[in-house]
């Protein structure tokens, strides 16, 4: 650490609103500053997004008709992979990060993260990790392409040069991400204004705090199965490896264990938002504001009970089949609760449709189905027919695109004006919106079918009777993923200019973070404002 | 085109609880089938179930939110409510959903309880997974046999001209055709023991309802008992590698007549094989006909991973052309790899006979340029077996 350095943290304490910042290149990498760090990881999770949207392009054309027409199976198998890790780990909760940085301290009224210093390394460390993932592509022996779920023996002795790689990029994922929960809960839990206790913060920082609370429990389990992957492929252990006393099956215990709280720390920060969006433009306060949190504190619960029911064709016995169904239908009564506070909050509002409304009320109708199908996938005899088939892969693009990243979009237009001091293009907004919806549900849809008529997943190519469906549905795609540039338009046009933003763009929005000027002056709240 | 369009249509409605009687959806692959068990169409019912019960919520809900954003605008001078909670409304629908799905797991609970019974089969058959083939073994009969993807290369690398749209060029059963399907007899309760030579695949039947995952190491029941004798196709469910996509499953259920007539011939075969096994010991075949049947065994068994070219999918499948077992390491050596397998490579010696052995590396070693002029004789397999 320079004087230099030093220097500046104290100016920054002390100069409250007027002080300097570095400019360029150094103004990104040495940032302390939550909603610099809070930009850095939303444009991160863009250009991630839109790296494994790429993907996702190669694999719909691949699947656009019967035959091997593009790719080789081996690195279709590559493309799946890589897709579902950039996703999951590049895209949606790095976007997620980048919403908490920026807006749990403007919330709770608190000057910046409670530890800056953590937040800039947790940031920085992000990109060398999917750097070391997608430079695989480039090495003699391919990307990882045991798909993202990465299930032993296919990831240990019979996995590509690549598995280290892989392994080591995920550590230092996980890195960031522990570093990231544990300034979420630490700012949380010190840095709330005056007054404002825990049942009166807004639904958005609760729910952030428990998916902090899920991440911290999880991350590590992640980090150890990756360990012993490791050390099966390249130092002879046997950890799930059934010759030398392991078992392959207690792989994916452990990688479940960690992958169903993994879902929902995807899905839990997507309640926030729409619990914020859906009151503002309904002009109505959420309705039972404690019953949400409860509900996403038994969410966050349930998340730990429930892992296996991604595994009910390995064999498992009877009792634990039971025990996994009957847990995993319980989540279906607090997730109700949630859509129906929503509904409830809607009910006898004054409804406008702003775009973050639209993306709002598709979240909830999208999310809805996807949880439908969840609730159907939860019962073990028919999960036998819907397991590792399109249905699955419906059901979690539903929750994930319909439900998560349309989430991130309601959230991003609705805070836009605050994060750019510009109103957005309104009408290509729209546009946006109406192309992403309409294409998103020819894209995903008739996945059902395909899961239903038996085409399983991760196949390069198919049987006869699932073509038609495939034509559309990677018709869908492509029309999907040129729809997300009209995104990148609005963001660039609204960064660049535009009509000047109000302290308070939405009339109905509440929260403190609307109480300071647009754009958010780089320092806000350094004297904590008064709760009552 | 025309088609598709129509399917995604008339499913979207269907879908969203459309009126159609639930006997239209089976014939149109919109939805799952109800197959041939009693347990398939158990577990069809409760699929249907649970996709009513959904429906119905759906509406309602939705109906709800639709309401709403119908009447309760601003634009039409709605002015909000300030009503935000009410314990009575929230313990209502606390209640509900629970009561919902008490009455969704009675059924399935049952339904769960009767697929895991695996007691009391008729006959029991041993499926192996392996990358990517499946083994079967009839325990008490001396019967097992691989089965293989038998749709031709040339249909799915599109080597008769791309797919036109109607698959002109490609079979009916297309990626769900085998050289030699599993057969089982019908209305007897046929058990299966599952397990996997080397990564996790999933064995899975659609119209029997049956989708267990085949553990290396480690051996899953499930059981199955056919009512209407047919073929029925399936495929492998647990991504296993390159070929995941290419190893079908077929199952020929016949009645207990055709059955027996079956086994017997199975029997005939594998007496026939075993004389032409030692037969093949005593005579030598010839060069072109070492490297014809050399050449189909190849391309049945080994050009999935080594590539018809020979130069196979490096680092992960190495090249046979020029490489140092095919042309510069003795001939032993080479029949013995093939015989045992190394590393991902499966041993050959359980599947293959003596003289497609012999055959086999007898291509190697002369095929694609690598002119070592060697033959490899049934004979000289056997003498590399029992060492």
């Amino acid at each position: 650490m320079t004087t230099d350095t030093i220097n500046e943290s104290l100016d920054d304490a002390h100069n409250d609103h007027h002080a300097h910042k570095m400019t360029g290149i150094k103004r990104w990498l040495y940032t302390t500053n939550h909603k610099d760090i809070g930009t850095l990881y939303l444009w991160f999770a863009f250009i991630m997004f839109l790296t494994g949207g790429a993907l996702a392009m190669v694999i719909r054309a691949e699947l656009f008709q019967p035959g091997l027409q593009i790719v080789e199976p081996d690195f279709f198998n590559q493309l799946t992979t890589v897709h579902g890790l950039i996703m999951v780990f590049g895209a949606i909760m790095p976007a997620f990060t980048g919403f908490a940085n920026w807006m749990i301290p403007m919330m709770i009224g608190a000057p910046d993260m409670a530890l800056p210093r953590m937040n800039n390394w947790s940031f920085w460390i992000l990109p060398f990790a999917f750097a070391i993932l997608l430079g695989t592509f480039f090495m003699e022996s391919g990307a990882p392409n045991f798909g993202w779920t990465f299930y032993a023996p296919l990831s240990t002795t019979y996995s590509n040069g690549s598995t280290a790689f892989f392994v080591f990029a995920v550590h230092i994922m996980g890195i960031s991400s522990i570093m990231g929960a544990i300034n979420i809960v630490v700012t949380i839990m010190n840095l709330r204004a005056p007054g404002m206790t825990y049942m009166k913060m807004p639904l958005f920082v609760w729910t952030f705090f428990i998916t902090a609370y899920l991440l911290i429990a999880v991350m590590p389990v992640l980090a150890g199965v990756v360990t012993m992957l490791l050390t099966d492929t390249y130092f002879g252990t046997s950890f799930f490896d059934a010759a030398g006393g392991g078992d392959p099956v207690m792989f994916q215990h452990i990688f479940w264990f960690f992958g169903h709280p993994e879902v929902y720390i995807m899905i839990l920060p997507a309640f926030g938002i729409v619990s914020t969006t859906i009151p503002a433009f309904s002009r109505k306060k959420l309705f039972g504001y404690s019953s949400m949190v409860y509900a996403t504190s038994s969410i966050a619960l349930l998340s730990f009970i429930v892992w296996a029911h991604h595994m009910f064709t390995t064999g498992m016995p009877l009792f634990g089949e039971l025990f996994f169904m009957y847990c995993t239908m319980l989540i279906a009564v607090p997730t109700g609760v949630k859509v129906f506070n929503w509904v409830a909050t809607m009910w006898r509002g004054s409804l406008t449709f702003e775009v973050p409304m639209l993306f709002s009320i598709a979240f909830v109708i999208l999310f809805t189905i996807g949880g439908f199908s969840g609730l159907m996938l939860a019962l073990t005899p028919v999960d036998f027919q819907y397991h590792d088939t399109y249905f699955v892969v419906a059901h979690f693009h539903y929750v994930l695109v319909t439900g998560s990243l349309f989430s991130i979009y309601a959230g991003a237009y609705f805070w836009l004006p605050k994060w750019t001091g510009h109103m957005f293009n309104e009408s290509l907004a729209k546009w946006h919106f109406w192309c992403s919806l309409i294409s998103v549900n020819l894209l995903f849809f008739p996945m059902h079918f395909l899961g239903l008529a038996g085409m399983p997943r991760r196949i390069p190519d198919y049987a006869l009777q699932f073509a038609d469906f495939n034509k559309w549905v990677s018709i869908g795609g492509f029309a999907f993923g040129l729809s997300q540039l009209i995104f990148l338009v609005v963001v660039i046009k609204c960064i660049k200019g535009g009509e000047k933003a109000p302290a308070k763009p939405w009339d109905g929005a509440e929260g403190l973070e609307w109480t300071v000027a647009s754009p958010a002056p780089y320092h806000t709240f350094s004297t904590p404002p008064k709760v009552d | 085109m025309s088609r598709g369009n129509q399917n995604w249509l008339v499913g979207a409605w269907l879908f969203l609880g459309s009126m159609f009687s639930s006997s239209t959806w089976a014939d149109t692959q919109l939805n799952m089938t109800k197959g041939v068990t009693a347990v398939s169409r158990e577990v069809y019912d409760l699929h249907m179930l649970s996709l009513y019960i959904c429906t119905a919520i759906g509406v309602i809900v939705f109906g709800a939110m639709f309401w709403s954003m119908a009447f309760h605008r601003k634009s039409k001078g709605a002015k909000a409510a300030d009503f935000h909670e009410s314990t009575k409304v929230e313990i209502l629908w606390t209640a509900i959903p629970i009561v919902i799905l008490i009455a969704m797991a009675v059924p399935a609970t049952s339904t769960l309880i009767n697929m895991e019974n695996n007691d009391n089969s008729d006959v029991t058959i041993q499926i192996t997974g392996s990358q990517w083939k499946w083994h079967y073994k009839y325990f008490d009969e001396n019967i097992e046999y691989y089965s293989v993807l038998s749709t031709p290369r040339a249909q799915y690398e599109n080597q008769n001209g791309s797919f036109d749209g109607n698959g002109a060029h490609k079979g009916e059963n297309y990626l769900l055709e085998v050289d030699k399907p599993l057969v089982i007899p019908a209305n007897k309760k046929v058990r299966f023991l599952i397990t996997s030579d080397d990564v996790i695949h999933s064995w899975w039947v659609p119209a029997f309802a049956v989708k267990q995952d085949a553990n290396p190491g480690f051996i899953n029941e499930a059981w199955t008992n056919v009512d209407v004798p047919g073929t029925y196709r399936g495929q492998c469910a647990e991504l296993c590698g390159k070929d995941h996509g290419f190893m079908p499953i077929v199952v020929e259920v016949k009645s207990p007549e055709d059955y027996d007539v079956w086994l017997n011939e199975q029997y005939v075969l594998t007496a026939k094989a075993a004389d032409a096994e030692k037969a093949s010991l005593s005579t030598s075949m010839s060069k072109d006909e070492l490297m014809q049947l050399g050449e189909t065994t190849y391309m049945a068994h080994c050009s999935a991973c080594h590539q018809p070219t020979g130069l196979g999918l490096p680092p992960t499948f190495p090249a046979l052309k020029g490489s140092t077992v095919a042309t510069q390491e003795p001939v032993e050596q080479h029949i013995s790899l093939v015989l045992s397998g190394k590393g991902m490579m499966p041993p050959f010696g359980k599947q293959l006979s003596l003289n497609e052995i012999a055959a086999v590396v007898t291509y190697e070693r002369n095929a694609w340029g690598n002119e070592t002029g060697d033959l490899v004789q049934s004979s000289d397999v056997k003498a590399a077996s029992e060492e």
